[in-house]
């Protein structure tokens, strides 16, 4: 059961069940859907970004615990970062998704690029069917800032 | 208990092991395993007899020819009918949008109407959404009653001669819920509408007499009954199938072609244009005559009990919900529940380190789930080689699962 308390850390679980700046923004915001056709798992989020910097995010989902929880953590590791420190955070969370087992993906030196909380999402890798459950809000966050890029 | 406990050694996948435990395998309703015999007859047909069917004179083409059409004899048997009545397709959706490409784009209007329940999988709403967007016709659904059956109590009002089809479940795939088969076709009759049923979920598990349903087409699938997938059957009434049109032209349906326009090759090979799915439709006929041979009355007894156990058992579990009927004689072996806060895929995941195989999720049918105001369940589903060993086991993983998310 080994792979099962990886999965499932105390910390993914009080995300699922507590998800950070659960709602919706007003004013003037960008705003991006995504969902797992197959699973049925969604995740809505609303972005303010200003001068390069995300200001103020929330977000909406329903769906399994991974999805959610992982949805939630971006949420705390996004707000207040500049978009190229998200976009590297991004990278890094890909790499976390698919390396193999034993590396470290974390690198300290950019302050905008530890991956924090989001760490305990590293069990999800021995479960690859559930991998996508993982990257949902982050595909979402990927629409929502091609968004303000354009 | 009607046990048939037997039967698993002809099953060789239920042999092995998932995860480092023995395979708990309860997603008959997604597909089912298939036995040996069913195994071996596909693979004689191509050791031994494979070729093009209808087709050269050859013998190999005979004798391919004659397994494909034997199959076809077996298969209609099964369900009580002529083979003249029973054309192969690729599965329950090819065999509906078969329906609605060949008979509904042709009968249908502006304004006219499809009848459907709440209850139906994507396969038996789709396509009458593409007919419906072609024609200018519209969906009209029927909920359900307090006990997941659907109500028809409200039938008065939304049936009137602006009703051209009536397309239903037999079981549904989610709840287990039997259709009001009775009630719905001869609604359909009486506005002269026809009447579509989506046996995919009932053929495997009833016995079906076709004819004494009075519906005007009934489709269903080989892989949800011991058989391959790549192939099911398309069942008319003989002149529903003669006024119908053939939605796919090509090779093996015709009788003439010309430059310009062709002529059709009779009920049922007007339905199946290019070559078949041969190998297939040999498995199919394999893994009714496994079936025929255990009794369907028989599968029939082993499901109620295990299904009952099931529903007992899972009562037992705190936070858990089921969606779907009590009373086994108005269901079938599909139960799909809820457990506390624990999302579906997350308990599938769980079993799954079990050795223990559900689906979790909408099951294609997301009316359903929005109706039922739900995001997602997981769904255990029992066919005839399941035992209640297994319950046990689902039920012990269950507990496992509370324990793991915190569930007290």
């Amino acid at each position: 059961m080994a792979g099962l308390d990886e999965l499932y850390r105390e910390v993914i679980l009080d995300h699922y069940r507590n998800p950070r700046r659960k709602g919706t923004l007003s004013g003037d915001h960008v705003h991006a859907e995504g969902n797992n056709p197959s699973c049925g798992d969604e995740f809505f989020l609303d972005l303010l970004v200003e001068d390069g910097v995300v200001v103020d995010a929330a977000m909406l989902g329903q769906g399994c615990s991974i999805s959610q929880a992982s949805g939630s953590m971006m949420m705390d590791a996004i707000v207040g970062q500049s978009v190229d420190d998200i976009q590297d955070l991004a990278g890094k969370f890909r790499i976390m998704m698919t390396i193999d087992e034993g590396e470290n993906p974390v690198d300290e030196e950019r302050p905008g690029s530890v991956l924090g909380d989001l760490e305990a999402l590293q069990g999800v890798r021995k479960f690859p069917v559930r991998i996508k459950c993982a990257d949902l809000a982050w595909t979402t966050l990927a629409q929502a800032l091609d968004q303000t890029a354009s | 208990m009607s046990d048939l406990r037997a039967l698993r050694a002809d099953f060789p996948i239920l042999s092995r092991e998932v995860n480092g435990k023995p395979l708990v395998y309860l997603d008959s309703a997604a597909t089912t395993q298939k036995p040996q015999s069913v195994l071996d007859a596909m693979n004689s047909y191509y050791e031994n007899s494979n070729a093009n069917v209808h087709r050269g004179a050859h013998t190999l083409a005979v004798e391919a020819t004659d397994l494909y059409e034997s199959a076809r004899t077996k298969v209609a048997a099964f369900i009580g009918t002529s083979p003249s009545q029973l054309a192969f397709t690729r599965g329950t959706t090819t065999a509906i949008n078969h329906i609605a490409y060949g008979w509904g784009l042709h009968h249908l209007s502006e304004g006219d109407k499809i009848l459907l329940t709440i209850m139906e999988h994507h396969a038996n709403i789709v396509p009458w959404q593409l007919v419906a967007k072609y024609t200018g016709a519209e969906l009209v659904y029927l909920d359900l009653d307090d006990d997941f059956g659907v109500d028809t109590s409200e039938l008065d009002k939304v049936l009137d001669e602006r009703v051209k089809i009536v397309s239903f479940s037999g079981m549904s795939n989610v709840t287990g819920a039997l259709g009001p088969i009775d009630v719905l076709s001869k609604a359909a009759a009486s506005v002269g509408a026809i009447s579509v049923l989506d046996a995919a979920q009932l053929v495997p598990h009833t016995n079906v007499d076709v004819e004494a349903l009075g519906v005007d087409f009934l489709a269903f699938s080989s892989h949800k009954m011991l058989g391959p997938t790549g192939i099911g059957a398309l069942w008319g009434r003989a002149d529903r199938l003669e006024e119908m049109e053939p939605a796919e032209g090509g090779g093996e349906m015709i009788n003439v072609v010309e430059r310009h326009a062709s002529t059709w090759a009779p009920v049922p090979h007007k339905f199946e244009a290019g070559t078949p799915p041969i190998a297939e439709a040999v498995g199919f006929g394999a893994a009714v005559d496994y079936l025929s041979a255990v009794g369907m009355d028989n599968v029939v007894a082993h499901e109620r009990s295990i299904t009952a156990y099931a529903l007992d058992r899972l009562s037992e579990v705190p936070d858990l919900t089921i969606y779907g009927p009590k009373d086994v004689s108005k269901r079938g072996g599909a139960v799909s529940f809820e457990l506390g806060d624990i999302h579906p895929h997350d308990i599938a995941t769980i079993l799954d380190q079990d050795g223990i195989a559900v689906r979790a999720g909408h099951h294609c049918a997301r009316p359903l789930m929005k109706y039922l105001e739900i995001p997602a369940t997981a769904r255990a589903s029992f066919y005839l080689y399941n035992v209640p060993e297994e319950v046990d086991l689902l039920v012990e993983s269950l507990h496992k699962a509370r324990g793991i998310f915190g569930l007290v």
